[in-house]
């Protein structure tokens, strides 16, 4: 178990690096900078540019600029960002943070949802309540995420049941922790929801298919000869056999909800790493659009491990090869 | 006993396969006594799978038609037949996992075919079924002992130490090593897992084994010894089965009666003895032209 966990942790490290090496150098190789814009303003001297450039390190090679890049990340500084004249990293935290809520939040709702809703749809396979609801997930499967969020908004703003955006009202700071929460809570609800409906049709029917697919095998057949009641059997026969490819779509979902989650972040103004990788790319803000990169790269490579280290939870015949038993 | 010899199979005159046959036959018991009680009994079994085409209804397949026999205590019922002819159907119906479509299946004098889902599967407990594939019917994820342990739990009242010892003991009556407990099935052999089956199947006590094509799947050497185990464990527990099979060597071997079908029929039925004898309908005379190779091995002077 131990060396497992060690090659995969050194994987995960040697695809970080590979990750901000390719980020920087595509960043790097896009026309224009941060400062192009002020060379086009006649009231700045060429002279202040070019001592700004200078300052910041444009003027040297790549290489040492990514060296230096990468000392600042050992330092927890992640770089410095132009616009917002401070460190990198604070800022990056506070928004992945506020991402990582949002993500987190639904992933584990979808799953939830998706986890009953496949079984019994399973259960059911061919008959009239499986075929409906394969038809609305397939329904809500072609519906582009922006067009759902979009939506999500219009219902919003018409019913006036929700907040249409950002993470707090503008009295956040005077309510009481309960109330707090619960602001906190009333927010989150639009761009969850949101997330959880693009997300769900697919889950859904990974679920449902791989239930199916072990409900026909022998050894279920001799558990209802067991007499064992069809709860347990569903839940505990069913799906464990059925999970290995559901515990690798869970690793991907967080990646797919992740990035799911930037665009949604902006249409509904949530104060994630999304409007602000958008901003950063649109200043060339070079730092922070790495930064952001690397912390998509990082949930992304977490949540496969997670789900690697579940599957090797889950199932005995992946340890027993993996020589730890 | 070696049942598969590894000499070319020669045209066999079929008078002789007979005496042949007869002479491997399991010692006659005299299967209906006055005092015996059956203990499964089927009458007028139908099932019927409606085929649904997109055009609406297609031609129904009747998988068993008509079909009627029964079993007393402590015997074995073989029912052999070509695949397709409606036999694991037979079998799923008579486990409680499939109902048919009309008829009765008296089990100790109850019909079985009206419970309500509670009560099917108390049922389904007395009646277990032996699969063709070990490796398809034991939980590829539980170890040995997990997999024994688990028709033991449904029944509560066991502690740990109560577990452990049920399913050393249950290793032991199918001839089963026990340091092989924290094993997964995926690690056993073919034999091994069938064996294990079978002790998975036995530790419910149940009344009657349903053995659904239980040794097609192991090769020769393996298939004597399973099949000597079955014989054992009917002498020394009384076990009844339902031995499904297409091969009509190995039934007549285990069987004291035997039952032939065809497209869901029942067309021959009687005692091993004049089943193998005195065939009278088609499908039995080409079962039993079908096997030749094991009566070479059973009669070496055939060879002469």
């Amino acid at each position: 178990m131990m060396r497992y966990l060690v090659r995969r942790l050194g994987h995960a490290v040697f695809l970080l690096a590979g990750v901000s090496i390719l980020a920087f150098l595509f960043t790097a190789l896009a026309p224009g900078d941060y400062f192009d814009e002020m060379r086009l303003n006649p009231q700045i001297a060429p002279e202040t540019v070019a001592a700004l450039r200078a300052q910041y390190g444009f003027d040297r090679p790549l290489t040492v600029r990514y060296a230096s890049w990468l000392n600042s990340v050992f330092h927890g500084e992640m770089g410095f960002s132009f616009a917002y004249n401070g460190p990198v990293a604070p800022l990056l935290l506070v928004r992945a943070r506020n991402t990582l809520l949002l993500t987190i939040t639904s992933t584990l709702l979808a799953w939830a949802i998706a986890l009953p809703l496949g079984v019994w749809s399973a259960e059911r396979l061919g008959r009239l309540p499986d075929r409906l609801l394969s038809w609305g997930t397939a329904a809500l499967l072609v519906i582009p995420d922006l067009a759902l969020a979009l939506g999500l908004l219009v219902f919003a703003v018409r019913s006036g049941w929700f907040p249409t955006g950002g993470m707090a009202s503008v009295d956040f700071e005077t309510l009481s922790p309960f109330n707090k929460i619960r602001d906190l809570a009333l927010h989150m609800i639009l761009p969850v929801m949101a997330l959880v409906l693009s997300a769900l049709p697919l889950l859904v029917r990974q679920v449902r298919a791989s239930v199916a697919e072990v409900l026909n095998a022998p050894f279920l057949l001799a558990a209802v000869g067991h007499g064992i009641p069809r709860r347990t059997l569903l839940y505990r026969y069913a799906l464990p056999a059925a999970a290995n490819p559901l515990i690798s779509l869970f690793g991907f979902s967080i990646g797919a909800l992740l990035s799911g989650s930037l665009l949604i972040e902006v249409v509904m103004s949530w104060p994630g790493l999304g409007p602000l990788l958008l901003e950063a790319i649109l200043a060339r803000d070079l730092y922070v659009v790495v930064g952001g990169i690397l912390f998509s790269t990082l949930f992304l490579v977490v949540g496969n491990l997670l789900a690697d280290l579940l599957l090797y939870w889950a199932d005995p015949r992946i340890r027993t090869e993996s020589g730890a038993r | 006993m070696d049942i598969c010899g590894e000499r070319e199979p020669t045209p066999v005159n079929l008078s002789v396969t007979h005496t042949v046959l007869v002479s491997i036959m399991k010692t006659e018991a005299s299967v209906s006594g006055p005092n015996m009680q059956p203990l499964l009994k089927v009458e007028n079994l139908v099932k019927r799978y409606a085929k649904r085409t997109l055009a609406g209804t297609g031609t129904d397949l009747l998988a068993l038609d008509t079909v009627s026999f029964t079993i007393f205590s402590g015997t074995t019922l073989a029912v052999v037949g070509e695949s397709g002819s409606g036999k694991s159907t037979l079998a799923l119906c008579v486990a409680c996992l499939e109902s048919p479509t009309t008829g009765t299946i008296w089990f100790e004098g109850k019909n079985i075919v009206k419970l309500g889902e509670r009560a099917r599967r108390q049922v389904r407990q007395q009646i277990q079924l032996i699969f063709q594939d070990p490796a398809s019917s034991l939980n590829p994820r539980w170890s040995v002992l997990e997999i024994l342990v688990e028709p033991l739990i449904l029944e509560g009242k066991c502690n740990r130490e109560e577990m452990r010892q049920r399913a050393n003991s249950l290793l032991e009556r199918v001839g089963l090593s026990q340091n092989i407990v924290e094993r997964l099935p995926t690690e056993l052999s073919g034999g091994q897992r069938q064996r294990l089956a079978i002790a998975r199947a036995l530790a419910l006590e149940p009344k009657l084994l349903i053995l659904d094509e239980a040794l097609s799947a192991l090769d020769c050497s393996v298939q004597a010894q399973v099949a000597n185990l079955l014989m054992e464990l009917q002498n020394s527990l009384g076990m009844t089965y339902l031995y499904i099979t297409h091969d009509l060597a190995m039934a007549a071997h285990l069987a004291d009666e035997i039952a032939v079908m065809n497209r869901g029929r029942i067309v021959e039925q009687g005692l091993t003895g004049k089943i193998l004898k005195q065939p009278e309908h088609e499908t039995t005379r080409q079962l039993l032209s079908a096997v030749p190779e094991m009566l070479r091995a059973a009669q070496p002077e055939l060879e002469k």
